[in-house]
């Protein structure tokens, strides 16, 4: 169905192609997943489908491709429109007209598919999506896991024979997530579409994938050949490594079945030891969700300085402030209510210091709103919000930096500069840091090549990108640090630096509090979840006591060796050696 | 409950009999039932000719007791009629700019004096000499109630034709009115639809690019923050732009149907030569010789362009998903805007005194009863049409 025969791209003014030697075939009906770490040019072989690489990007295509028996050389991507659906990274980038239900309809317009057929088509990818409530609403006013729904149906409906999809699940939470992946599966399935993905989460998509495509080096074989060898894979197989199972198990299903013998070994460890994990964290006393842990269910490596402490990272000290609570934040009662809707009901949090916490939750279940109000973005509407004993949003932003910081869910809204030299420079001054300590900061952060100083930050990837915002933010060196979907994007390499980043400055006694829908990496991080629903704090205590009793959030290898509470892949590897 | 379980269940179930959803359709099948039409929208031309005829009715007139009637009647429909949607909420602007446009008015008439000849002086202001080549142009002076009647009068009449103006634009969507252009210049139609929602989406992200500001520790208010995210906002708005237009071209906008070299000869000479005829056809009116020929020229220009686009839409393969149908409803709102029109023309032709009361001598406008009933038909709407779901 899809054929690139010695495919390679250069960009203009690029030395080199992007992508070069692409030589694989992608049979009708087939789903295949394209892995690679970032940058390995994904996009741009997504891209080179649809026809959009080279008739809109510009640069040199050398070789050809071929879909449903039409040369992309020849087709432009509108004439390819019949045949292909695409969805891009940024679903707003994708909307033309402004309700859903015209979203939905446009595609089909297009092609001049007959109103009768398009108002069936429309109903049922209402349905299909769960779309039905929104027919109406202006996109905008959407949450962005409903905006991402929106553009995978509107380019489901009309019916393509091939599906070309970038991340498409990155901004979902798991159960949205799986949602949509099971409409996909259900379209190769029983309509034999075609499909080829590029995503980042492939704990999230590797079961469903028939053929997997490596890059650079395009090793294309079944999922479990391409694990064995792959340098980025999913915990599932992790652990399958770890074990030395063979065939290595992708789905949690075999990984269970051939985990038997590891549950044991690890019990036996545990009760040697009684010192196990799961020992202690059933023996821990229930507790109110005011009151602050006070049994840690993971040992943190070294108690939290004092903040005041002067320490390698930050060589100025912070201003002395009065600290009359001992909590970092503490929010009382608090609810939003915005443009008639209730963001956030009665919300009651407190955060320590060298606490680290997730917020998870549905999409538009008031995460980033719960967050903007501890940077004062959003003011309460009822209750209070205490952030290092100031109330955010009557406290002047130059004294805030110094008591809070907020990485937002797209970096680049806080980077206004043309370089990153002059982005670090003004970082200093905005937080009266010592000249050079922002930049130090991202040194410090990135090592290896690092950054140059000339570079634009819109030419970072996108974990670069984060790193220079979290230097930015860091550089007034709060004690509070708050993320907001920091892994969008992100490859398992970056991420696993983001997670060593991030424990560190835990370890220093940052308090750190994000919202993500990475089960993983809040496993990995979190001493703390907190479950939002509608505004509400449903769940709140320890990560392995609300992740491991809940079937979408609970990471790959809870959910392996349950009834056991093991969270890691490195936690096993720990305990068994 | 495992997430590999949760894999396999979908997979098992989808491999039962396919979901009717799934199974293709032949194109342009039309075994089902046609489909309905979206419930209590009334078309948007029919909005806008409604509101454009009270607008007409109000050139027709001076009568400030006639055009205040005319704004209640409008201000009426479009508090009965509007929806909650973003551009409903253009009436009160509409309304704010009439209401400068009076005062401005108001103003001129008061410092640079007016040709009305007037003998009730309210106030005389001290008056500005000016130099001979300034003759004709008065500042200050004497300010009669003739001349500030007259210009309220005047100014009333402005400001209604923009609350009528206001009132199409708070009824109709501006985006469904361009679904109803021909089919060949649709795609015209969706790039100006695309080009408008462009400021919107610029002032959003300036505002969020300000907030932001603050996570830097900057001030988050004040015009030295809104002019250092301007760069990085047009920057971001660009590069939309850009991914916009892929993402528009890979779902077949500007997709064109293959039609005889013939045809597409014959377009081409229907449209040039039809805005040849409606040129023609205009400088024939306009000038005092072509009068006799000037109006022919340009009926039949005006039907050679308008066969060019139709014959042009068969390029263009699209449909249109739930058009807004002409229906009897339509009918009626169009009907009871052109009453008014139509009515308000006769009055003012039978009864030119009423319709204009006399500024010299100054007279009380009275209500003239039955071009004040005809305004009145203009409620119509407000009857007919259930308010729009939210």
């Amino acid at each position: 169905m899809i054929r690139f025969e010695d495919v390679s791209v250069t960009y203009d003014g690029a030395l080199e192609p992007t992508v070069q030697g692409i030589d694989f075939e992608v049979p009708e009906g087939e789903l295949v997943l394209l892995v690679g770490p970032s940058g390995v040019g994904k996009s741009t072989v997504l891209g080179a489908v649809s026809g959009l690489v080279p008739h809109f990007t510009g640069g040199t295509l050398r070789g050809r491709v071929t879909v449903a028996g039409r040369d992309t050389r020849s087709h432009k991507p509108r004439e390819l429109a019949d045949v292909v659906g695409t969805v891009g990274q940024d679903p707003l980038s994708h909307f033309v007209t402004d309700t859903v239900e015209d979203e939905l309809a446009y595609g089909m317009e297009s092609l001049g598919l007959a109103p009768d057929v398009m108002r069936r088509r429309v109903e049922e990818t209402l349905d299909l999506l769960g779309l039905t409530g929104l027919r109406d609403r202006p996109i905008a006013t959407l949450s962005g896991g409903q905006q991402q729904r929106v553009a995978i149906g509107s380019v489901l409906t009309p019916h393509p024979k091939v599906l070309v999809l970038d991340e498409p699940t990155s901004a979902l939470d798991p159960a949205a997530a799986e949602e949509v992946l099971a409409v996909l599966q259900r379209l190769v399935h029983d309509l034999g579409t075609t499909v080829l993905m590029a995503e980042h989460r492939l704990e999230r998509v590797i079961q469903y994938a028939d053929r997997i495509a490596l890059l650079p080096t395009l090793t294309v074989g079944t999922p479990a050949e391409v694990m064995a060898v792959s340098p980025v894979y999913p915990p599932v197989v992790a652990l399958g490594r770890l074990a030395g199972w063979s065939p290595l198990p992708l789905t949690v299903r075999d990984a269970r079945r051939k985990a038997a013998g590891l549950r044991q070994q690890l019990e036996e460890r545990d009760t040697n030891a009684s010192n196990g994990r799961g020992a202690v964290t059933c023996a821990a006393p229930p507790r109110g969700r005011d009151q602050p842990p006070t049994t840690r269910t993971r040992q943190r490596p070294t108690p939290p300085t004092p903040l005041g402490a002067p320490h390698r990272w930050f060589r100025r000290n912070s201003t002395a402030t009065t600290q009359t609570t001992p909590y970092a934040a503490q929010i009382q009662a608090l609810s939003v209510t915005r443009a008639h809707i209730h963001a956030l009901r009665h919300v009651d949090l407190t955060v320590t210091p060298g606490e680290t916490i997730a917020l998870m939750g549905r999409n538009g279940a008031g995460k980033s709103t719960l967050l903007n109000t501890l940077v004062g973005l959003v003011p309460p509407t009822t209750g209070s919000v205490h952030v290092d004993g100031a109330v955010p949003h009557e406290t002047a932003p130059k004294d805030l930096v110094r008591r809070v910081g907020l990485v937002p869910q797209e970096p680049r809204d806080l980077l206004y500069a043309d370089t990153v030299a002059a982005e670090c420079t003004a970082a200093d001054q905005d937080a009266g840091a010592a000249p050079g300590t922002c930049r130090a900061l991202v040194a410090e952060l990135l090592p290896g090549p690092g950054i140059a100083d000339d570079t634009h930050p819109r030419d970072l990837s996108e974990g670069q990108r984060l790193t220079l915002a979290l230097a930015v933010v860091l550089t007034a060196n709060p004690p509070l640090l708050l993320l907001d979907e920091p892994t969008r994007g992100l490859d398992y390499a970056a991420k696993a630096r983001l997670v060593t980043l991030l424990r560190d400055l835990a370890a220093r006694g940052h308090a750190i509090v994000l919202a993500t829908h990475d089960v993983e990496l809040a496993a990995e991080l979190a001493h703390r979840v907190v479950l939002l629903a509608d505004g509400e704090v449903i769940a709140d205590g320890p990560t392995p006591e609300v992740v491991v009793a809940s079937p979408s959030f609970a990471p790959q290898v809870a959910k392996i060796l349950a009834p056991q509470k093991w969270l890691t892949v490195a936690e096993v590897r720990e305990a068994l050696s | 409950m495992g997430e590999g379980s949760v894999g396999r269940g979908t997979k098992g179930r989808s491999e039962g009999a396919a979901p009717s959803w799934l199974v293709a359709p032949t194109r342009r099948s039309r075994t089902c039932h046609s489909p309905a039409p979206l419930q209590g929208v009334v078309h948007p031309g029919a909005w806008w000719l409604w509101a454009l005829s009270l607008g007409v009715a109000a050139t027709r007139t001076t009568n400030p007791l006639l055009l205040a009637l005319l704004i209640a009647t409008s201000a009426y429909v479009v508090a009965t009629c509007r929806s909650n949607a973003p551009w409903a909420r253009s009436y009160a602007a509409f309304v704010k700019l009439a209401l400068a446009v009076l005062l401005v008015r108001l103003f001129f008439a008061v410092a640079l004096g007016s040709p009305i000849p007037g003998t009730h002086t309210v106030v005389t202001l001290p008056e500005v000499p000016l130099p001979d080549w300034a003759q004709g142009i008065r500042l200050g002076g004497a300010v009669t109630v003739e001349a500030l009647v007259f210009a309220l009068y005047d100014g009333l009449k402005l400001a209604t034709l923009l609350i009528c103006v206001g009132a199409a634009n708070a009824l109709a969507n501006p985006a469904r009115l361009l679904k109803s252009l021909p089919g060949a210049l649709y795609e015209m139609g969706v790039a100006v639809v695309v080009a408008l929602t462009f400021a919107p989406n610029l002032i959003a992200d300036a505002q969020r690019l300000r907030a932001a500001r603050r996570l830097r520790g900057r001030p988050d208010h004040g015009i030295r923050g809104l002019l250092q995210v301007g760069l990085p906002v047009l920057e971001g708005a660009l590069e939309r732009s850009v991914a916009l237009a892929a993402a528009m071209d890979a779902r077949g906008y500007g997709r064109t149907a293959q039609v005889p070299a013939a045809v597409r000869r014959t377009t081409t000479a229907l449209t040039l030569g039809g805005l040849l005829g409606v040129c023609a056809g205009t400088y024939g009116l306009l000038t005092a010789q072509g009068a006799a020929y000037g109006l022919p020229v340009l009926l039949a220009g005006l039907a050679s362009a308008l066969a060019g686009l139709w014959l042009g839409g068969r390029r263009t393969p699209r449909t249109r998903y739930r058009p807004d149908p002409w229906d009897a409803r339509a009918w009626l709102v169009t009907a009871s805007g052109v009453a008014v029109a139509a009515l308000l023309t006769l009055a003012a032709s039978r009864d030119p005194g009423s319709l204009h009361p006399g500024v010299i001598p100054l007279t009380a406008p009275t209500l003239p009863l039955w071009p004040a009933a005809a305004v009145l038909l203009g409620l119509l709407p407000a009857f007919l049409t259930p308010k729009e779901p939210s």
